[in-house]
């Protein structure tokens, strides 16, 4: 099967000689729901730059959805929908002027723009700010707006760079039920975000970038399944006496009733309840310190540093 | 993209660019109404019946075309300028690049709206000169050829200076130092057959003189220079400026990085 978007050897030295990509490799899947994580300066929206035609590569090939960009960039671009990171649209029009333009962008005639006008918005939640100038719209409603705006001709490949960036929980839990509607519609998703939850809520697949270089590239599961080590937070009923120690385990007293637990690869979990539970401790809640991929994340980068 | 989605993108940017200067008409067109108002009045009545005839007419009906011309293109060039330059500015010129139209559509477009807003402007200022003076029209089809390819001359500079422009001061800077003055001297309120031979033989370097001349011709039958020579002036320079700013869109200059 065709590859969503297929990279190979993509390269990009800036004119002030700062090599922003050293020669990714990247593949997704069509139906994919792909992470792209990295620090700020990895090069994530560069290559979403060049994917999306705003920035010239220095070196390397990219087709989308088997179009190759260097023949056809046209033709690529029908396939892809862009939700940049910063807000683009002109602030002075209107939210439904901005959505019929972008239709009319890709050559929808004004009738069907209309419609799917009226579509987008519904599902966005938008209508009643359709005739609203977009500068009078709340930052989440903005997000939105870039959302609906890049889904208006129903591109195969949608990706967002930092979509949920400023917008709040409610608000990012309703987007992330619709990013996995459309999703589960056939349309593949490469997301890059700082809220490694939110990779880990939505995503199947992921490749790290860290300085122009991709560390990984594969399944959540199969990243996760490497993490050697996690830490938990246990929160005690009763205050757990000082100098605690379960055999096998690593185990610090952070105050009197909540302990942290370090827990390798291969141990039982169980073990340490019952040590607990034999010593009269009750634990009343449990929760990572870490998010488990925020760890892997971490993990990666210091070992690609 | 195919003929007809192509031709949909054009006119979405075209119906882009009138909305966007008829909304904001109190900036785009009723200044040149009221400062074209203001020079028929002080140039041709109050000091034009002192100066009796030019070229065989008032100086009022002499003067007319010039400055409808003159309002012709400031215009077309300002709509472009302004309407690119934002559009860069704000980042909304992003929707344009990442979508499949063709940089010739995007040009044409951004043009069209342009010349509509010139050709809005001379109908403006035509109008208001009919209540200060008759206005004969020696040949129709030379005004209708003359105001097109000036209004889209024009839009193409305008569309040059709002990819080079970084600020909106920068946008301002060619239209005050050189297109006014250029403009002024361009035979909009005087003939060259009054100059010295010296100087009117400079101002055949001027563009300007050329697409006055050339209108001037089409409404009054009257001209400084060879209305085919003027007719090949203007349009080597459309050719010129819309090659350079395919050339502009090709390669992204100030547009992609």
């Amino acid at each position: 099967m065709t590859e969503a978007l297929k990279i190979e050897g993509l390269q990009k030295t800036y004119e002030n000689g700062f090599e922003a990509l050293k020669g990714i490799d990247l593949a997704v899947e069509p139906g994919d729901f792909f992470a792209l994580l990295g620090p700020n300066g990895a090069g994530k929206s560069t290559t979403i730059g060049i994917v999306s035609s705003l920035v010239a590569k220095s070196a390397g090939k990219v087709w989308v959805h088997g179009v190759d960009i260097d023949r056809d960039f046209p033709g690529a671009k029908r396939f892809l929908g862009i939700v940049p990171q910063e807000f683009n649209f002109n602030v002075f029009e209107k939210v439904e002027d901005i959505l019929t333009n972008q239709a009319g962008y890709y050559g929808i005639p004004l009738r069907e723009a209309m419609a799917r006008t009226d579509e987008v918005l519904d599902r966005l939640g938008l209508t009643e700010k359709r005739h609203v100038r977009s500068r009078m719209l709340s930052g989440g409603m903005k997000r939105r707006l870039m959302i609906a705006r890049a889904l208006i001709h129903q591109p195969r490949l949608l990706i967002l760079d930092e979509p949920t960036a400023g917008v709040d929980i409610e608000m990012r839990r309703s987007m992330y039920d619709f990013l996995r509607e459309i999703n589960a519609a056939g349309t593949t998703i490469i997301l890059t975000t700082h809220y490694l939850e939110e990779a880990e809520a939505l995503c199947r697949n992921i490749a790290i970038i860290n300085d122009g270089k991709i560390v990984t590239n594969r399944s959540i599961k199969d990243l996760l399944r490497d993490l050697h080590t996690e830490v938990f937070i246990l929160d005690c009923a009763v205050d757990v006496p000082p100098g605690l120690e379960i055999s096998g385990f690593d185990v610090k007293i952070l105050d009197g009733r909540t302990v942290q637990i370090v827990i390798e690869k291969g141990q039982d979990l169980a073990e340490v309840f019952a040590a607990l539970h034999s010593r009269g401790i009750a634990v009343v809640s449990m929760r990572n310190e870490a998010n488990r991929l925020e760890q892997m994340f971490v993990n990666l980068l210091e070992q690609s540093a | 993209m195919s003929r007809y989605e192509q031709y949909v993108a054009f006119m979405t940017i075209v119906r882009k660019e009138i909305r966007r200067y008829l909304r904001i008409w109190s900036q785009t067109l009723l200044p040149s109404a009221i400062t074209m108002s203001l020079y028929y009045v002080i140039f041709g009545n109050l000091i034009g019946s002192r100066i009796g005839t030019m070229g065989g007419y008032s100086y009022m009906e002499f003067v007319v075309p010039g400055l409808i011309m003159m309002a012709i293109v400031t215009n077309s060039y300002a709509n472009v300028v302004a309407s690119f330059f934002g559009a860069k500015f704000n980042n909304s010129v992003e929707e344009l690049l990442v979508s499949p139209i063709p940089a010739y559509v995007i040009l044409l477009g951004y043009v069209a709206g342009g010349v509509s807003r010139g050709v809005l402007v001379a109908i403006i200022v035509t109008l208001v000169s009919l209540f200060f003076t008759r206005l004969p029209i020696h040949s129709p089809l030379l005004v209708v050829l003359v105001v097109t390819l000036t209004s889209v001359l024009f839009s193409l500079l305008g569309f040059i200076n709002a990819v080079f422009a970084n600020t909106f001061d920068d946008i301002n800077i060619v239209p005050t130092f050189v297109l006014t003055p250029l403009t002024y001297l361009g035979g909009v309120f005087y003939s060259l057959d009054l100059l010295p031979d010296f100087w009117a033989a400079v101002s055949q370097v001027n563009p300007l003189v050329y697409v006055v001349s050339a209108f001037r011709f089409g409404m009054l039958g009257v001209s400084d220079v060879n209305i085919a020579f003027a007719l090949s002036m203007i349009l080597f320079c459309v050719v010129v400026a819309y090659s350079y700013c395919m050339h502009l869109l090709h390669t992204g200059k100030r547009l992609r990085t």
